[in-house]
C-alpha cells in the first residue's frame, strides 16, 4: 500500500484539479497553429487524386508565377538533396514527395511555400502533375498474388510482402487441435480507423542563418526521437536542432510517426531562411497520416468438453498500406500482438503474422494502444465467446474456468510474455455484480420470448503497456527508456522535467504528485515541463501508456536520489548520524525525538547557503529509467445492449468498466482517461472507419464520413476498480490511458452477438453499422 | 485576390476594424488578425465544433463563415469568458472542477456552446446537455464529465442569478 500523503502535500491517491487547466479554459493554450513568429510563411501540400499512377510531369511555372508564392519544392527537388525518401520507424522507407510513381490517394507530391495560407492553397491548385493510371491494389488478400500489381519497385524484393513473423510452438499447437474434443474458431476483420486528434497534425520549422540553429515547434508524442531522426536524415548536427512540443490537442499515437509535411517546412526554411508553417487540414489529416489496426485475423482455440481451453492459434494478414510506416519497437513487426493469449492459460499456442503493401495510406500507428495490444484482445475476448456459444456455456464461466489463477503470476505466457500481476476473476467479480449479471441474464431470456433483443457482451482483457526493457525494446536503436529531471530551488519549490510528452493526459499534475509522493513537497510547488529537446532530458515520448510505467517510475526515483542526499543534509543540520533519522513525507527527524526535524525545505535551502562539507551544492538528480519488464493492466468490462429490430441501432443501456491498473496517482484523471478511451472504443465499435473504394478512393476522409460519436451517442459510462500492484514498478503503478480503448471493442461486439446468438449469428464484424445489424434481421426473418 | 473589404466587429467587447480578403474565414480573422487563438480549427466541415463562438448571441462555427458576414456584429470568444477583474466564468470553474477537460484543444468551443444553452436554459438537464453540446467533438473525456461541468455551471449560477450582470457577446 502507498502511504497517503495529507491532501496539502497531495501526493498519490489525490483526485488534486490539474494544473494545466487554467491556461486552457481561458483560450491560452499554446498549439502549434498558435505560434506565430516573425516573417513566417505557409506551407501547403499537393496531393494525388490518384492511388497508383505513374507520375509524368510535375510542372510548377504557373504556382511560382502566382504573386506571394516564395517556392515550389517537388520530388525531383528534394531528390537532389538525397531527401526525397525518408525511413519509417520500421525499417522500411517512405517518400517524401513522389517521384516516379504515387502509391495511394493523397500522397504528397509538392509543396509549395507562399507569404500567407490562403495564397499557398491557391499555388497548390495550379501546380501541375499528369499522372498515368497504373492498376491499383485494394485488397490486402490479393497482395500475394501472382498477378498482383508490384507497388514497390524501389525495393529489392519483388512481391508485395513485407514481413513473416511467428511466435510460440506450430507442432505443439496442431497436435492439440487434432485431439481437441472441441474447437471455436472467428474470421473477424479489425478495420483501418484514424485516431483524429481533434488538433490535426503541423508543426513551424524556422531555420536561423543568424545562428544556424534549426527550432521546430511540432505536434510530437516523441519529440527527442523526432529531433534524432531529423539529425539522421538531414544531416543537421544534433546539438543545432530544437524541437519543442507545444500544447498538443489529442495525439492517440496519430503524431508518433514523423510525416512528410514535418520535412517539407524544414527544407523550406532551411531554403528560405524564414520560419515556414505547416498545418494539415482535417481531410489531409485522415487521408494521409497514421492510420491504425486493418488487422484481417483469425483465431482458433481447442479446448475439453467441459470447457478447459488448451490450444490458441492466430493467423492475421496485416495491411500496412504503401509503406511500412508502423510506429513501434523495431523487433516487433507486429508490434506486441503476441498478448492475444489474453488473460488465459493454455499449454500450447502459435500466432503467425504476414505483412503486406495496399494502395493505402502508410501505417499503422498505435492508436491509444500499445503496439496491436488492441487487436490482439478483441480477437481472443470474441474468439472466446465464440467457444462459449459451442459449448453452450456462459461467457463469464468459460472465462472463469480459464483465467491465469492469481496465485501463478508472474505468469510466464505460452508466447514468451512474462505477466507482472493480475487478479483476473476478481475485476470480474466486480463487474459482474455491478452490473447485476444473473438478473440481466434473466431479463435476456425473458425479452427473447417476447422477440425483444437484448444482449450482454463481456471483455476480460489483458493489456501490456510501458515499452520497454533494453533488452528487447528499441526504435531505430534508441532503447525504450523514459526520464526525469528535478531540480529543488533554494526556497524549496521544485522543477521537473521528462523525456515524455503529455498530449491531454495532465503529466503537470500527475507528475508533481509523484514528486509530492516521494519527496512530501506540495504538488502545487512542483512544477513540471515537458516537451522541449533543449531542456528536457532526452526520452521516447509517450504512447503506449508508457508514460507512468517509464517516466513515473525514473520521476520517483530522482525523487529518491534527492532524498538521499537530503539525508545526509539533514544529518549535518541536526547534529546525527544518517542511520538515526527517519523520513515521513516532507521532513526527516531524529528517531525517538520527533521534535528535532528538518523539513524538506529547509533542507533545500541548506543545499545552497549552508552545504555540509565534502558534500555538492545544491540539491537535483536525473533518472534514465530502464523498467525491468512491461507492466499488464487488465480489466471486465461488461456491456448490455438493446437492438431496435425496424432500424438495426444498438443502443448501448449500460457499460460497466472495472479496471485494474495498480497504484494510482490520480483517481480523478484515471477516471477521466476510461471515459475517453471508452468513448473512442464505442467509436471503433459502432462508427469510425477508413474504408477505400476498387479505385483506392478513401471512404472516410473527412468528419462527414468518418464519424465519430457526439455526447448524445455517448452513454454513461460507470466505472469501478481493483488494485493489484506492479511489483516491480518503483510505486507499483501499471499504465492505464489505453486500457479502455483496448478492452471494450470486444465487450460491444460481443453484446451485440450475444443479442443475436439465438438466431446463429457468431460474428459481425466492426464497425456495426445500423445497417449491418438490419441486413442481419433481415436475413434471420426477424426485422421489425 | 479580391479587393479587400472592411469589417468591423465588437469583439469581447471591443471594437476592431479591419480590411479582408472576402474570402477570409471568420476563424482565421479571430485567430490571425486579432490574435485570440483560444478557437481553434478541428476539422473543414463544420462538425468537430472547435472554432465555435458566440456572435449576435447564437452560436456559430467560424470556420464556416466569411469574416465579412460578421460586419457589424458582436461576438464572443473564449478569452472574453473571464470577468473584467480576472474572475473565472462559471463554466470555466466547472470544467476545471469537474474535469471536463483533458487536452484542452475542444475546450473553447465546448464552452461556448455550453455558454450559448445555459442563457437559453438555465437548468437544462442531462440530456439537454448532452444535445446542447452535440455539435461540438470531444476525442478525450467521453463528454460525461463536460456534462458534469456544465450542471456545476448551471448550479453556480442559479446561486448567483440575484446579482448575475448582462450577459457578453450580445446574447439576449
Amino acid at each position: 500500500m502507498i502511504h497517503k500523503t495529507s491532501p496539502e502535500i497531495g501526493g498519490m491517491g489525490h483526485s488534486i484539479k490539474r494544473k494545466e487547466d487554467l491556461r486552457f479554459i481561458q483560450g491560452k493554450g499554446n498549439y502549434v497553429d498558435d505560434v506565430h513568429l516573425p516573417g513566417m510563411v505557409y506551407g501547403q501540400l499537393v496531393r494525388s487524386p490518384y492511388a497508383h499512377a505513374r507520375l509524368k510531369s510535375v510542372n510548377t511555372e504557373k504556382a511560382k508565377a502566382l504573386p506571394g508564392v516564395l517556392a515550389v519544392i517537388t520530388g525531383e527537388d528534394l531528390a537532389k538533396a538525397n531527401l526525397a525518401w525518408m525511413p519509417t520507424l520500421s525499417y522500411d522507407k517512405q517518400m517524401v514527395l513522389a517521384t516516379g510513381k504515387v502509391l495511394f490517394q493523397s500522397q504528397e507530391v509538392a509543396f509549395v511555400v507562399a507569404e500567407d495560407r490562403y495564397t499557398a492553397a491557391d499555388a497548390a491548385e495550379l501546380v501541375e502533375v499528369e499522372y498515368e493510371e497504373l492498376p491499383v491494389l485494394v485488397d490486402p488478400h490479393k497482395a500475394l498474388d501472382a498477378d498482383a500489381p508490384l507497388l514497390r519497385e524501389d525495393r529489392e524484393q519483388k512481391d508485395n510482402h513485407i514481413f513473416h513473423w511467428e511466435v510460440g510452438d506450430r507442432q505443439a499447437t496442431e497436435q492439440v487441435f487434432q485431439k481437441a474434443a472441441v474447437k471455436a474458431s472467428v474470421h473477424a476483420f479489425f478495420p483501418r480507423c484514424h485516431p483524429a486528434p481533434l488538433e490535426t497534425c503541423g508543426c513551424v520549422a524556422d531555420f536561423s542563418r543568424a545562428t544556424g540553429r534549426l527550432t521546430v515547434y511540432l505536434t510530437s508524442q516523441a519529440p527527442h526521437a523526432h529531433r534524432t531522426v531529423f539529425a539522421l536524415v538531414g544531416g543537421i548536427p544534433e546539438n543545432n536542432i530544437r524541437v519543442i512540443s507545444p500544447d498538443i490537442g489529442g495525439g492517440f499515437g496519430n503524431k508518433v510517426p514523423v510525416y512528410p509535411g514535418y520535412v517539407c517546412a524544414i527544407v523550406a526554411s532551411l531554403t528560405l531562411g524564414v520560419p515556414v508553417k505547416w498545418i494539415e487540414t482535417r481531410s489531409e489529416n485522415l487521408q494521409s497520416t497514421g492510420f491504425a489496426r486493418d488487422y484481417h485475423m483469425t483465431a482458433e482455440i481447442a479446448a475439453d468438453r467441459d470447457g478447459k481451453m488448451q490450444a490458441l492459434r492466430v493467423k492475421t494478414l496485416a495491411d500496412h498500406g504503401a509503406f511500412n510506416a508502423a510506429a513501434q519497437p523495431t523487433k516487433f513487426p507486429a508490434g506486441l500482438f503476441s498478448i492475444c493469449t489474453g488473460s488465459y492459460e493454455y499449454p500450447a499456442a502459435f500466432c503467425e503474422v504476414d505483412g503486406v503493401y495496399t494502395n493505402k495510406a502508410p501505417g499503422g500507428i498505435a492508436y491509444r494502444c500499445s503496439f496491436r495490444v488492441t487487436e490482439a484482445a478483441y480477437l481472443i475476448e470474441r474468439v472466446v465467446d465464440v467457444l462459449a456459444l459451442e459449448l453452450k456455456m456462459d461467457p463469464a464461466e468459460v472465462r472463469r474456468k480459464n483465467f491465469i489463477p492469481p496465485e501463478k503470476f508472474p505468469y510466464k505466457s505460452s508466447l514468451g510474455w512474462t505477466y507482472d500481476s493480475g487478479n483476473y476473476e476478481g475485476a470480474m467479480k466486480v463487474a459482474l455484480d455491478k452490473i447485476g449479471y444473473q438478473q440481466l441474464r434473466k431479463e435476456q431470456e425473458e425479452k427473447r420470448k417476447k422477440g425483444e433483443l437484448m444482449g450482454i457482451g463481456i471483455s476480460s482483457f489483458t493489456e501490456i503497456v510501458g515499452a520497454g526493457p533494453a533488452h528487447s525494446f528499441d526504435i531505430l536503436g534508441i532503447k525504450m527508456f523514459d526520464s526525469c529531471e528535478i531540480r529543488i530551488h533554494p526556497t524549496g519549490k521544485a522543477m521537473a522535467r521528462m523525456g515524455t510528452k503529455s498530449q491531454g493526459q495532465g503529466h503537470e499534475t500527475t507528475y508533481a504528485q509523484i514528486v509530492a509522493q516521494e519527496l512530501g513537497i506540495p504538488a502545487a510547488d512542483v512544477t513540471i515541463e515537458e516537451g522541449d529537446t533543449d531542456t528536457a532530458p532526452y526520452g521516447l515520448g509517450t504512447y503506449a501508456s508508457r508514460s507512468t510505467p517509464t517516466s513515473g517510475a525514473a520521476t520517483a526515483i530522482a525523487a529518491r536520489k534527492i532524498r538521499d542526499k537530503a539525508k545526509k543534509i539533514a544529518a549535518y543540520l541536526l547534529e546525527c548520524n544518517e542511520a538515526d533519522l527517519e523520513w515521513e513525507p516532507g521532513k526527516f527527524y531524529v528517531k525517538g525525538a520527533a521534535s528535532k526535524s528538518k523539513t524538506i525545505q529547509e533542507i533545500a535551502f541548506a543545499a545552497y547557503t549552508n552545504i555540509p562539507p565534502g558534500l555538492e551544492a545544491g540539491l537535483e538528480a536525473v533518472d534514465y529509467y530502464d523498467p525491468p519488464n512491461l507492466t499488464f493492466p487488465f480489466g471486465t468490462y461488461v456491456c448490455v445492449v438493446d437492438i431496435d429490430k425496424g432500424t438495426g441501432e444498438v443502443k448501448v443501456r449500460r457499460f460497466v468498466a472495472v479496471d485494474d491498473c495498480g497504484n494510482i496517482i490520480n483517481p480523478m484523471i484515471v477516471e477521466g482517461q476510461i471515459h475517453g478511451g471508452l468513448t473512442e472504443g464505442l467509436a471503433i465499435a459502432f462508427m469510425q472507419q477508413i474504408d477505400y473504394d476498387e479505385s483506392g478512393n478513401v471512404q472516410g476522409g473527412s468528419f462527414m464520413d468518418y464519424l465519430l460519436p457526439t455526447a448524445v451517442e455517448t452513454p454513461h459510462w460507470e466505472t469501478d476498480k481493483t488494485c493489484t500492484p506492479s511489483p516491480h514498478h518503483p510505486f507499483g503503478a501499471k499504465g492505464v490511458g489505453e486500457s479502455p480503448n483496448v478492452g471494450s471493442p470486444a465487450a460491444f461486439v460481443n453484446a451485440v452477438v450475444d443479442a443475436l446468438s439465438h438466431l446463429g449469428v457468431k460474428h459481425i464484424d466492426m464497425p456495426i453499422t445500423p445497417w449491418k445489424v438490419w441486413k442481419v434481421l433481415q436475413e434471420k426473418g426477424v426485422a421489425a | 485576390m479580391a479587393k479587400k473589404q472592411s469589417v468591423s466587429v465588437k469583439v469581447n467587447g471591443r471594437d476592431r476594424e479591419a480590411a479582408v480578403e472576402p474570402r477570409l474565414l471568420l476563424v482565421h480573422f479571430i485567430r490571425e488578425d486579432l490574435q485570440l487563438t483560444g478557437t481553434h480549427i478541428g476539422c473543414d466541415t463544420s462538425h468537430c465544433g472547435a472554432c465555435t463562438v458566440v456572435l449576435n448571441g447564437k452560436t456559430v462555427k467560424s470556420c464556416t463563415m466569411f469574416a465579412v458576414q460578421a460586419d457589424g456584429g458582436e461576438i464572443l470568444t473564449v478569452e472574453g469568458l473571464m470577468s473584467k477583474e480576472g474572475q473565472l466564468h462559471p463554466l470555466q470553474e466547472g470544467f476545471k472542477s469537474e474535469h471536463g477537460l483533458q487536452c484542452g484543444f475542444c475546450t473553447p468551443g465546448m464552452l461556448m456552446s455550453s455558454y450559448a444553452l445555459l442563457h437559453n436554459n438555465p437548468k437544462p438537464s442531462e440530456e439537454e446537455i448532452r444535445w446542447g453540446i452535440s455539435g461540438n467533438l470531444c476525442r478525450c473525456t467521453g463528454y460525461q464529465n463536460i456534462v458534469g461541468a456544465v450542471q456545476y455551471a448551471a448550479d453556480k449560477m442559479a446561486e448567483a442569478k440575484t446579482a448575475e450582470p448582462e450577459m457578453a457577446g450580445g446574447v439576449k
